[in-house]
């Protein structure tokens, strides 16, 4: 497996290298941006550790994609680094606010991983800390008392959803961060790219979702919020969390960087803790590439500040990703692609979507223009208010209009 | 007052009115008739920890270059207006050419982001105006009529809807309302109906944005009135009891006459804000049921897309429909100026 070996290969070196040096930024300026997931947490804190003389300081927001362009784009940039993944990479390349990490990593990153540096046309634009997926976790106890497995596919997280609630154990017992926006455009995603669905035709920017493909995705988005809480449409992954936590959904689809966190928090049952449990991605409509993608989170750095800041900001983040951040504590948070890092039981759903070989999130420049497009028309289908094929449309031309003013289409 | 005197009075206003209202609205207006260049891509190697691939991306060199030549990117005229995110006008004329009955054209039109937005924002606004002008007149006309010790305390309860940041008071009744909270819950029981969410159902939740925004403007209403209240001639009010008017007729006939020039500007403001409506639709998550005219500058502008122009063009737009609002309550007012010089 291929992380394994990295984990493998990082534990020998660690053994081979010893203690890494001592963390010594004396000038210049860090402010992060980023994510509120409990890892990227860590991180922070790793990196506000690393202070020395200058402070570093952090803003993890859920909304950390709504400033993170606009904070690095003022010169001198009001943030230093932001942690991004995959996708929101993609707009700070196309504004060109972030600088290549070749020099930083040559003077002062020979340590990290080449698996960990994220290269676009062979320059070092990230360096990535954690693996990323969405995938099934379920209530062990709830599926053993109606006598079904786990669910591999979305048909049979249907059909024991059906179960579950025939037999009066739960009325909802699907949960989906299904929340009109990102979200809710993100779950899309997932189902068509499990449908075997190509977002665009190839090598041009012209999309291409009103298909059969699309159409059966959107339709099995609709089956399964039928058994969801009625207001899924304002439902976002911490929302779906919480239903899960309060004991009230048996069966969903959630990120591998919060799944693992589900049972620390004040007033969740036994019942709940002692049987959540987490499992691979499903697959859907009889394919083989599971309903999911897989995400890579790492760090970059401005490109509009000096390059003492610059040195600094490297400094302290690859700080925030010094092995010594992975303890007991921290160990579940993620999949972590830091040498030394074991895995734990929670890490399992990430591990599986990598073994059944789910694909990355696209980094095409003009992906995020698609998503928001998504996030804004699907609202009336899922609303039983709009067909599927005209949804789709309405998707295809809120994007084809945003292509058009933003450049990539004539 | 001398016009010298006037114009150094009014000059420092003029000034900043200059530097931040004109000067942000003409730097809309160009935003608006320009969209970025043409974007130049390229086919590269992308690696990471799940192996290479060829992925386009953008060429950042050759997009400088364009960008240090046009700063403003290149000149769009009103084709931003006129697209689907805004006027639509084919897509319009589609769906006239293609829909045989009124209620199919109006589906369609409803379907465009502009006329969804449109819709729900003139709703709001038509409905939660009037609505709030009455409750605040209520409100002031009960709190003037306690006990002068009772009316610290009961302007300071009135008030307090006003004084919890908008954003702020629909976090926390979104939580309440949510179907698993308190009022969530009680509508439940009591329309026994335990489907029943005010968030899953697209006209309950403009019910409740309404509900909400009269609830919270009202005391803005409420305390204009109220200090308009206190100079209401007592003799009138005697004249009309003794006469032997009701209680009803002494609002109808003295109090509501009194107070109509602040009732225009009260109607002039929260026309105004209410076409503005954005914080309950953000508070609320309502997104996926109502979204406004403010709300699509947000998206436009929020997330890794950044549409600027689109942003600008629907700034544009909100300020001209602001000024086709507020047309008849300035024509009125301007008449009613020149008829009293």
């Amino acid at each position: 497996m291929f992380l394994k070996k990295i984990a493998l290969a990082g534990g020998l070196t660690l053994a081979a290298s010893g203690a890494s040096a001592a963390c010594d930024i004396s000038d210049g300026r860090v402010s992060i941006v980023g994510n509120e997931f409990p890892a990227i947490h860590t991180v922070a804190k790793g990196a506000q550790a690393c202070s020395g003389g200058v402070e570093v300081r952090a803003n993890l927001t859920a909304d950390h994609q709504k400033i993170n362009v606009a904070g690095m784009t003022g010169n001198p940039a009001e943030y230093t680094s932001a942690i991004i993944a995959n996708s929101s990479i993609v707009a700070l390349i196309n504004e060109d606010v972030i600088r290549p990490l070749d020099d930083l990593v040559a003077a002062h990153g020979q340590d990290i991983q080449p698996s960990q540096l994220i290269t676009v046309d062979g320059k070092i634009m990230a360096v990535a800390f954690m693996a990323n997926a969405q995938h099934l976790v379920y209530r062990a106890d709830v599926l053993e008392e109606i006598g079904v497995e786990p669910p591999k596919t979305y048909e049979d997280m249907l059909a024991a959803a059906e179960v579950i609630r025939s037999k009066g154990i739960m009325q909802n017992p699907i949960g989906g961060a299904y929340k009109a926006g990102w979200n809710l455009a993100q779950e899309f995603n997932n189902m068509f790219i499990g449908y075997g669905g190509e977002f665009f035709k190839p090598g041009t920017a012209e999309v291409s979702i009103n298909n059969e493909k699309g159409v059966a995705a959107l339709e099995m988005m609709k089956s399964l919020s039928e058994y969801m809480n009625p207001d899924f449409l304002t439902h976002d992954s911490n929302a779906t969390n919480a239903e899960f936590r309060a004991g009230n959904v048996a069966l969903m689809n959630m990120w591998g960087s919060r799944a693992a966190t589900i049972p620390d928090a004040d007033g969740v049952s036994q019942e709940v803790k002692d049987h959540m449990e987490i499992a691979g991605p499903m697959t859907v409509g009889g394919g083989s590439v599971p309903a999911t993608t897989l995400w890579w989170d790492g760090w970059t750095v401005a490109k509009n500040i000096s390059d003492a800041d610059a040195e600094a900001t490297f400094k302290a983040m690859k700080a925030g990703i010094d092995p010594s951040i992975v303890t007991d504590e921290t160990r579940s948070q993620a999949v972590w692609l830091i040498e030394g890092y074991e895995p734990t039981a929670a890490a399992q759903g990430v591990f599986a979507a990598l073994e059944m070989g789910s694909v990355p999130y696209p980094m095409l420049p003009y992906q995020g223009l698609l998503h928001s497009a998504l996030g804004a028309e699907l609202s009336d289908f899922m609303q039983g208010r709009e067909s599927a094929e005209d949804a789709l449309a309405d998707v295809e031309a809120a994007y084809t209009a945003a292509a058009r003013e933003k450049g990539f289409l004539q | 007052m001398k016009h010298k005197t006037f114009f150094w009075f009014f000059l420092p206003t003029a000034t900043a009115m200059f530097l931040f209202i004109a000067l942000p609205i003409a730097s809309v207006v160009i935003q608006s008739l320009f969209t970025p260049h043409d974007q130049v891509l390229i086919t590269v190697e992308n690696c990471g920890p799940f192996g290479c691939r060829e992925q386009v991306t953008v060429d950042t060199a050759a997009t400088e270059a364009l960008r240090k030549a046009q700063p403003l990117g290149q000149w769009a005229g009103l084709s931003v207006y006129l697209d689907r995110g805004h006027l639509a006008v084919n897509e319009v004329a589609a769906a006239w050419a293609g829909t045989d009955t009124m209620g199919q054209f109006m589906g369609r039109i409803q379907n465009l982001p502009f006329y969804r937005a449109l819709s729900f924002t003139l709703t709001y606004t038509f409905v939660a105006t009037p609505l709030l002008i009455i409750l605040g007149l209520m409100i002031a006309l009960a709190v003037n009529s306690l006990h002068r010790h009772l009316k610290g305390l009961a302007i300071f309860f009135s008030l307090l809807p006003m004084i919890v940041t908008p954003l702020i008071g629909s976090l926390i009744l979104f939580w309440m309302i949510d179907s698993r909270g308190i009022l969530g819950s009680g509508l439940q029981w009591l329309m026994n109906d335990p489907n029943l969410s005010l968030k899953a159902a697209t006209g309950l939740t403009w019910i409740m944005l309404i509900v909400y925004g009269v609830w919270s403007s009202a005391p803005f209403a409420f305390v204009v009135f109220y200090a308009g209240l206190q100079t209401l001639p007592k003799d009138t009010l005697e004249s009309a009891m003794i006469d032997g008017a009701t209680r009803w007729q002494q609002v109808r006939y003295v109090i509501v006459p009194h107070l109509m020039p602040l009732v225009t500007f009260v109607a002039l403001i929260q026309l105004m804000d209410n076409f503005r409506v954005f914080e309950p639709i953000v508070g609320f998550n309502a997104e996926a049921h109502a979204t406004s005219l403010s709300w699509i500058i947000f998206n436009d502008l929020g997330g890794e897309t950044r549409l600027l122009s689109s942003a600008a063009a629907t700034s544009v737009l909100t300020i001209i429909g602001v000024a086709i609002l507020l047309s008849p309550v300035l024509v009125r007012t301007w008449r009613d100026f020149n008829g009293k010089a």
